[in-house]
Parts: C-alpha cells; sequence; structure tokens
C-alpha cells in the first residue's frame, strides 16, 4: 500500500513510522523546507502525562503513559527518563497541594531528596512533587533521529513540495495541524526561550508553580535550556511579547537566580492546533485519515494517535464494511 | 430575574472564561451554572490582529451574554482601548474595566480606575468598574457615571472569601440601590451564599470554578448557592441570639428540678 503522508511535524513523522514498520509504502510531503517552523519545533519534549492530567483529562494520561517507551524504540538514546521535578514559591506553596490533588505518579520529597535530584536547588525549595516516571527529550534532536531513521526504513521524503501536485498514492493522512481547513480547529499560541548558561545545571524538567502562569524549564545539551511555554487564545504567530518574555524570564530566575546571566539564545512561537475538548482526534473521511488537535501535547500523544491512525489507514476497507453494517442495522432496528 | 441596567438576566451569577481544561468544559460549565452572563479578556488575544477570533465565537457561540474586560490592563490608555476593541469585537456598550496597580497581586489602581472610567461613561460605555470595598473610591465611580459596582471580596484567584464582611456589609448600606456585584476572591459556593445573604446583587467569579476538579459539578454549585443566598436574602433571616429558644413550647411539660 502506498501512503502519502502530509506534514513532517510530529504527528507525520511518527504516523510514517508505524505506516512504515506496518510495511506501506510511505512518502511524507511538507510544504516546508525542512523540519523546522511547525509548532512541534517549538515544543517542550516533556513526556509527562502524569503532571498534565493537573489541567487534562484522563485520555491524555491513558493515551501518553506509553509515550516514553515508544520514542525509546523508535528513537534509541533519545529519551531520558529522570522524571520531573514540580515546585512553587513559598508563597505558592497552596499551589502545591492543589496541583497533588489534581495528578497521581508522584511522591512528595522534602529538601533534603530535592538537594539529591537538583543539587542546584539545594536550599531553595522546601518541598516539591516528584513525578519519577516521567521523561523529556529534545524535540528537534528526536525529530531529526527519527526523520534519519525513517528514511533508513525507505520512506521518502519531499520537502518544499505541495501534496495536491503529488498523486498516486492509495491513501492520504492529514497532519498539517494548523494548516489543515477544519473550522472546528482553533490556535492556542505559545511561547518560549532557549537560555544558555553553563552557571546552572537540571538532570529534569522542572515545573513551576504560580497561580496564573505554570512554567517550565527543561535542560538540553550544551548549557541551554527551554522555558516554555505561554497558553495564549491566540493564532498570532507574531514575536514574542515582551510581556510573555518577562514572565519566562521570572520564572526561569525565580527557579535559580544564576539564570540573570543566561543567554537568551532563541525566542519561538508555536500555534498549537486544539479542538475544543482539547483532546486530539483522529478521523477518516473517503480515502484520507487525518490527525489533529495534539494541541500542547504533541510529543506526548502523537505515538497513540500514530497507531491509530495506521490501523485505521490499514483497516480502512474493514472499517467501510462496518460503518455500513451499522447504518444497516440501525434502518432495520 | 434580575434587572441589570434595563436587561433582565435569569440568573445573578457571572461567570469569566479563564483557565478552563478546555473550551468544551467551559462550554458546560456555563450550562451547569445557568449564567447568563460571561466576561471574557482581550488585551492578549488581540496582539496581532483579531488573532483570538476562534476563541472569541467559540465565547459567542454559548448563547449568553457578553462581558469583555479589560484585564491585564496597567494604565488608562490601555483600558481605554481595549474597551473600544471589545466594543467593536463583540457588539456590546458593556465593559468590566479593570485597571491593575499590581502585576503580581492584580490589585485594581482605583486612582487609574476612576479617570478610565470617566473617559469611557462619556464615550457611551456601561461600565462595571473593579474596584476595591473603599466607599470614597465607589463613589467617585458613582460621580464619574458608572451604574454598577463590583467590589472584590478578597484578592484575585486567592479563594479566601470574604474577608471584610464589615466593609462588604458597609457598602450594600451606603449604596442601596446601585447594582453591587462582588467580583473576586472567592473560592467556595458557600462564600458566594454568604455575599449574596448580605444583599449583594449578583457575583462574578473565575479561578473557582476554571481550576476546580470538576468545572461542571462546581459551577453548578456556585449557582445553587447563589440562588440560595439571594433567596435567603429576600426571605429575611433570622438575626442571631446569644441564649436558645426552643422551636416547641415548654409550658406544660413537666419539669424534672
Amino acid at each position: 500500500m502506498r501512503v502519502l503522508v502530509q506534514g513532517a511535524g510530529v504527528a507525520g513523522l511518527t504516523a510514517a513510522f508505524e505506516l512504515a514498520a506496518r510495511g506501506a509504502a510511505v512518502t511524507v510531503v511538507e510544504t516546508r523546507h525542512g523540519l523546522g517552523g511547525n509548532a512541534s519545533w517549538f515544543a517542550g519534549g516533556m513526556l509527562a502525562p502524569w503532571c498534565e492530567r493537573e489541567s487534562a483529562e484522563q485520555p491524555v494520561l491513558d493515551l501518553g503513559r506509553d509515550a516514553a517507551d515508544w520514542w525509546d524504540t523508535a528513537t534509541p538514546g533519545q529519551v531520558t527518563r529522570a522524571g520531573t521535578l514540580v515546585v512553587a514559591a513559598p508563597r505558592d506553596a497552596g499551589e502545591l497541594d492543589r496541583f497533588a490533588n489534581r495528578t497521581s505518579g508522584y511522591r512528595p520529597v522534602d529538601e533534603n531528596e530535592i538537594a539529591q535530584l537538583e543539587p542546584d536547588l539545594a536550599g531553595r525549595f522546601r518541598r516539591a512533587l516528584f513525578f519519577p516516571d516521567e521523561a523529556h527529550l529534545d524535540p528537534r534532536q528526536a525529530m531529526a533521529a527519527l526523520h534519519d531513521r525513517l528514511a533508513a526504513m525507505g520512506v521518502e521524503f519531499r520537502f518544499g513540495a505541495d501534496a495536491r501536485q503529488i498523486s498516486g498514492f492509495d491513501r492520504q493522512l492529514d497532519c498539517t495541524g494548523m494548516s489543515a481547513v477544519d473550522a472546528r480547529l482553533r490556535g492556542v499560541r505559545g511561547e518560549m526561550l532557549i537560555l544558555r548558561t553553563p552557571d546552572v545545571s537540571l538532570s529534569r524538567p522542572v515545573r513551576l508553580l504560580h497561580p496564573r502562569f505554570p512554567l517550565y524549564v527543561v535542560p538540553r545539551t550544551d548549557h541551554r535550556f527551554m522555558v516554555g511555554a505561554t497558553m495564549i487564545e491566540s493564532q498570532s504567530t507574531g514575536p514574542v511579547t515582551a510581556r510573555s518574555m518577562m514572565e519566562l524570564v521570572v520564572a526561569a530566575y525565580a527557579l535559580h537566580p544564576a539564570f540573570d546571566e543566561a543567554e537568551i539564545v532563541e525566542t519561538g512561537v508555536g500555534v498549537r492546533p486544539a479542538f475544543p475538548d482539547n483532546l486530539p482526534r483522529v478521523e477518516t473521511s473517503g480515502d484520507t485519515v487525518a490527525i489533529n488537535g495534539l494541541y500542547r501535547h504533541g510529543f506526548l500523544l502523537a505515538p497513540a494517535m500514530a497507531r491509530q491512525a495506521a490501523e485505521l489507514v490499514f483497516n480502512q476497507d474493514r472499517t467501510k464494511e462496518l460503518a455500513h453494517e451499522t447504518v444497516g442495522q440501525r434502518r432495520s432496528a | 430575574m434580575f434587572e441589570l441596567l434595563g436587561t433582565t438576566l435569569p440568573s445573578r451569577l457571572l461567570l469569566g472564561t479563564a483557565q478552563y481544561p478546555s473550551p468544551a468544559i467551559l462550554a458546560d460549565a456555563v450550562k451547569a451554572s445557568g449564567t447568563s452572563v460571561v466576561t471574557v479578556s482581550l488585551r492578549r488575544e488581540m496582539a496581532g490582529g483579531r488573532a483570538g477570533e476562534k476563541f472569541w465565537s467559540l465565547i459567542r457561540s454559548l448563547g449568553v451574554r457578553i462581558l469583555p474586560n479589560t484585564a491585564g490592563c496597567h494604565s488608562v490608555k490601555e483600558a481605554v482601548t481595549t474597551a473600544k476593541m471589545a466594543r467593536d469585537v463583540f457588539g456590546t456598550s458593556w465593559i468590566k474595566l479593570e485597571v491593575i496597580g499590581n502585576h503580581d497581586t492584580l490589585q485594581p489602581d482605583v486612582f487609574g480606575l476612576v479617570e478610565a472610567a470617566r473617559i469611557l461613561c462619556e464615550d457611551g460605555f456601561d461600565v462595571f468598574p473593579y474596584t476595591t470595598d473603599d466607599l470614597v473610591v465607589a463613589e467617585r465611580l458613582l460621580e464619574g457615571g458608572c451604574k454598577v459596582l463590583m467590589p472584590w471580596c478578597a484578592p484575585i484567584g486567592s479563594a479566601l472569601g470574604p474577608v471584610n464582611i464589615t466593609a462588604l456589609r458597609s457598602m450594600r448600606g451606603h449604596f442601596p440601590d446601585v447594582p453591587l456585584i462582588v467580583d473576586a476572591g472567592l473560592g467556595r459556593p458557600s462564600h458566594a451564599a454568604t455575599v449574596m445573604e448580605l444583599g449583594f446583587d449578583a457575583v462574578l467569579l473565575n479561578t473557582a470554578v476554571a481550576k476546580a476538579a470538576d468545572p461542571v459539578g462546581m459551577a453548578r454549585a456556585f449557582g445553587k448557592a447563589v440562588e440560595a443566598g439571594r433567596e435567603a436574602f429576600s426571605s429575611g433571616m433570622l438575626e442571631p441570639r446569644d441564649v436558645a429558644v426552643p422551636s416547641t413550647p415548654t409550658i406544660g411539660r413537666a419539669v424534672f428540678s
């Protein structure tokens, strides 16, 4: 079976892997000229379904708990399994209790254990929540690794190309995110920074709770840290705003004052595609299957969505028959 | 039923639209609460043109009256500009006026508030000023043209409930004919019931519902509490006494002593 995957973001790449692994001849077409620039490129790369459950519904935890295993298998060496540390400033201690009440899969840790987990945070926070089963990856490195793996599996990539000018496929998989034509989709703007400083070391993502804007700092290689991310009900892809920049920088600084001399090596803006329930969907329409609405859970939920989509693509004829049966049953009932 | 600026509203609960897990849950919460007015911010969302249009159209589709707000504005100029933008976007003269004095506590800057209220009232807006429980500020706002006041009962998002009952009583007493809506600081349905029992006309809240484990259930609970508090107020509550008063007569009973 020949399948055309539209979009080389995290949805398209993970879907291409699942399809190729099932024996499909896959071509990935992307209008951009490389892997960068989409919402995935600006993602935090946290595989943190237990933490996300604080504000997300149960399916995010159910669909996301195997994500770290998936990425480990598809892109060996990319996943760091060191958990997540959740902290709050002393005056926001109530937020820590609220977070704990809404989540599971953590253990409360005291000052000593915080110091063991993250020596640089020693003495800065009296208590925290530690989510030991969570993981993280660097989205850009992971996407590059997945791209190379796919290429080695025989997947063809066409960058800077228009899907409408390519034909001869049995099925199409639409993974175009915000570019998809779907009136139900809205964009949720996310702004992020990349800081670089040798003065701070972290082993895992740290979330700093605040009553209004919970932010996180994710360690990356070469003394870099991703600080993210705002959540604004806006489709604007314009540059990061001063207020957002201030909030992101202040969060990093509140986590550790040594971030004051960090270099701001990059600012980024991505627009997350979301449905009204903020949950992703895999849907079929004619010969096209679509994955969309990954919202702030791209790397977390793309593997599960890719699996569902690949199964739909391969079982489409059977699904069609089932759909007909259902209609028939309804009529006869 | 609740008469507000010539409009009859079925509910005395006004709900904010920020911080819900999803717009779908927001829509369910609005339904469950029975609210007839929602407030929506647009300062951050209007950057880059009308980039927040998608979310705003979701808000419009809720089928309730919209009270846009100027959340995030720290100066008179910003608040006035945002109010005008809100009037265009939502086609309403109603505006919840916030002029923030402190970025961290979100305490209102009452000086800027009075000034912005005057400008907007002159321009034909129906201004709902988010203010403190200070009586002099309240008077200045009324002089400036406001027909409604929205005092806090505790700082925004604090969930403390009415921290100064005396000030709230005194405000109600001083402005018996002005619609008073308690805005900000409510944490639990019992807080809402308490201020409604004091005779406030309505309450506006956001975080207590949006950040609940089950926002829809909490919205319903607040809806009931507001109704209960109002009905208690209109039904005339007993004043507390220092000694017990039995509800059945004691005359004719055997006395053991």
